[in-house]
């Protein structure tokens, strides 16, 4: 993975001591509490419902284990053990106190770690496919272009102040893993018939309260002008996106205003200008970058190890662990583990201290040092030997990373909801946890089989339920909390938005609506079609029927 | 008299900015003596009259308002203002650089409104070269902001390299 030299550290060093700067000139009143907002939500920090929540970035997902214990320490010394993983790859920490963060930043420092632009309205980490570098469909590795557009936008000093925050994701392999349709901007790594490699850009889509899938503003980008490009879309969009209202000033506001054609007339009128610029990524540079990112040093191995077969046959556990939680490699005799931080009973997306440092350990020994974050809230040991994995799956279990539930159920994407976040209208940890509680056979999991819940406790949608073949959104109606479910949602190259099933639930009623749609869906699936394939065949309405009966029916009519 | 900060340092400035109250038109507000720093709507309603006064005269820039609205006048002015009505609002930002890049401006840019220690940084490297930095502010411990980054990654105004292009020199 990318390692700093001097210049990138002394970005962050500096971002420390400018930092603290400003925390004394806040504390002694030098800079009011609304003039000091903006920069500490440019530093991660929050004020939240019962203390400060502090995100640091993790640039595109990529961990490198003394990283990990770099956080498990600050966990302890400044949390109460234990951090959290978002959907967009960062780790927040809900129990800091403000007067630590700076100290806390200069022990991220030391393993080129930073918080800048977690939050505020600015350009936010980038974020990318978890199966990056080793994933069978890849068209070109994201990660060396993640990380000089990561360079790009740190501290970028025409954006710093956009009208809203301002989300890129990237996607380099057939299927989209990065959620592309729902970022302000999104890319695919396209290659041309020509063999040229470049970008299809994607712009203007996003969830939160205004959920809108992007649209396509360009077919093809040459690599070379990503940021000249990016540049002339920010540049509008900082010009005349809308400022009167928070609600109304994401860019996809503006594209749908203006349509798409006409935003893209405006953002090549402003390219010309850009185009060829300084900007412009050298060879040179794509190949520095690149070499960080250069394949691990694999053994040679045999394709199938024959151990690791016998050891799926005479172990049912491990062979279901395979099946969820192990994904094929390109690399000969290696394979990819996803290590479950969805156990049932625990919130979604936290890791304890401990558990941060056993998930070091694990890639120091079995996967070369390296993790990911994924935006499904799991961490990712990307390169294990397949002769390994027994071994590794025995640790795992220890460390209650092993539960198999990728993909099903109770694997959900799930934000802290109303225990920890101000934003938020409904708790969303105790709900879905009953809801796994509902789920907690695990042959009744797997016979639902793939399946995506998720989870957010209100309309800004951290937990992305909108693009949940389930979505769960909590809502307030007169100070209660309730739930609304919408149905269909996907991620992935058919990414869809989910459709509301009807009036919203309390919370005690949530895990029966649940399984009424899980066992509607399994009485009327045919051969093995997933949930998905059962909506798109059925449509929504049959879904309302089973969940409301003759209402449903007779509103339907 | 007023104190700026003007390529790096407090320095005493004259200029007036000329603003218009409810009620008052760009035809009729009154202007007061020495250097000015005019709305647009002044400087296109009276342009005669400010260019034949004898002291300086610039245009300030409204928040919503890019160069393109003065871009050939642009050879004519010392000073073109551009006004951050908070400082959470960054159209300003862009606005100079395109004063800067697009039409190859070299008189001064001068932050007007809510400019804080804080922003003076990303300013100067967007083309501001003068600051009248918000009542009650400390200028002099402003000044230091320009130094906060040695060697920032983005080609700007400022450094017309981008890193990438510097580092491997």
């Amino acid at each position: 993975m990318y390692r700093y030299d001097q210049y990138d550290q002394a970005l962050v060093d500096e971002r420390v001591a400018q930092f603290s700067d400003q925390v004394a000139r806040w504390k002694s009143g030098e800079l009011t509490d609304d003039e000091f907002r903006p920069l500490r939500l440019q530093n991660g920090l929050y004020i939240q419902r019962h203390a400060p929540m502090f995100r640091i970035a993790v640039p595109y997902g990529m961990l490198a284990s003394n990283q990990l214990r770099c956080l498990a320490q600050l966990g302890r010394q400044y949390d109460r053990g234990y951090g959290h993983f978002t959907t967009r790859h960062n780790m927040q920490f809900n129990w800091p106190a403000i007067e630590d963060v700076p100290a806390m930043l200069a022990e991220l420092a030391k393993v080129q770690m930073h918080a800048i632009q977690t939050s505020g309205n600015c350009i936010r980490n980038i974020t990318t496919d978890q199966f990056a570098g080793v994933a069978a469909d890849e068209i070109l590795d994201p990660r060396p272009l993640c990380e000089i557009m990561r360079q790009w936008s740190t501290f970028h000093p025409e954006f710093a102040f956009l009208p809203r925050k301002f989300k890129i994701a990237v996607n380099g392999a057939k299927e989209d893993r990065a959620l592309t349709w729902f970022h302000d901007i999104g890319l695919h790594i396209v290659k041309t018939d020509d063999g040229l490699t470049g970008f299809r850009v994607i712009v203007g889509g996003g969830l939160g309260r205004t959920p809108i899938k992007g649209e396509v503003l360009r077919e093809f980008l040459p690599w070379q002008d990503i940021l000249t490009y990016c540049e002339a879309i920010i540049r509008v969009y900082n010009r005349y996106g809308r400022r009167d209202n928070a609600y109304k000033a994401r860019i996809k506001i503006l594209v749908q205003a203006l349509g798409v054609e006409e935003f893209g007339r405006q953002v090549e009128a402003e390219w010309t200008h850009l185009k060829g610029g300084p900007a412009t990524i050298t060879q040179a540079e794509y190949d520095r970058v690149a070499a960080f990112f250069a394949p691990p040093a694999y053994a040679t191995l045999p394709a199938i190890d024959e151990a690791f077969v016998q050891q799926q046959a005479e172990s049912v556990p491990f062979a279901r662990w395979v099946e969820r939680n192990v994904r094929p490699h390109r690399v000969p005799g290696y394979a990819s583990v996803t290590l479950s931080l969805k156990k049932p009973g625990t919130a979604p997306g936290d890791v304890t201290s401990d558990q941060m440092d056993a998930a070091a350990e694990l890639a120091d020994r079995y996967s070369f040092g390296e993790l990911r974050v994924t935006h499904e809230q799991n961490l990712v040991l990307a390169d294990v030997e397949q002769r390994q994995l027994f071994a590794l799956w025995q640790e795992a279990k220890a460390a209650g990373f092993a539960t198999p539930n990728i993909g099903l159920l109770t694997d959900m994407i799930v934000c802290p909801g109303g225990d920890f976040c101000d934003l938020a209208n409904a708790r969303s940890i105790p709900v879905a946890n009953a809801v796994q509680a509902r789920f907690d056979d695990l042959d009744y999991l797997w016979d639902i089989g793939d399946i995506e819940l998720n989870f957010s406790g209100c309309m800004n949608s951290c937990g992305h339920h909108h693009v949940g073949n389930i979505g769960i959104l909590g809502v307030d109606k007169g100070n209660e909390e309730w739930y609304q479910i919408t149905v269909g949602g996907e991620q992935g190259n058919d990414a869809q938005l989910g459709k509301v099933i009807g009036p919203s639930f309390a919370a005690a009623d949530v895990p029966d609506v649940i399984e009424k749609i899980v066992r509607f869906y399994i009485a009327q699936r045919q051969d093995d079609e997933r949930f998905i394939d059962t909506f798109r065949r059925l449509g929504i309405d049959a879904f309302k029927v089973a969940v409301y009966g003759d209402k449903a029916r007779l509103k339907a009519a | 008299m007023t104190t700026i900060i003007k390529n790096r340092q407090a320095v005493a400035d004259d200029f007036s900015t000329v603003t218009l109250a409810e009620g008052e038109t760009a035809e009729t507000v009154a202007l007061p003596a020495g250097p000015l720093l005019v709305p647009i709507a002044v400087w296109q309603a009276r342009k005669t009259e400010l260019q034949s006064r004898g002291t300086p005269v610039g245009v300030w820039l409204a928040a919503g308002e890019g160069p393109e609205a003065i871009a050939g006048d642009l050879a004519t002015l010392p000073v073109v203002g551009v006004h951050f009505p908070k400082f959470v609002d960054g159209r300003g930002y862009s606005t100079a650089r395109l004063l800067r890049e697009r039409y190859s401006y070299c008189g001064e840019i001068r932050a007007l409104g809510d400019v804080l220690h804080d922003q003076l940084f990303l300013m100067a490297r967007c083309g501001f070269d003068a600051f009248a930095l918000k009542e009650g502010k400390d200028i002099a411990k402003a000044v230091a902001a320009f130094e906060t980054f040695r060697n920032p990654y983005q080609a700007a105004v400022d450094q017309p390299q981008p890193l990438f292009r510097r580092r491997a020199a």
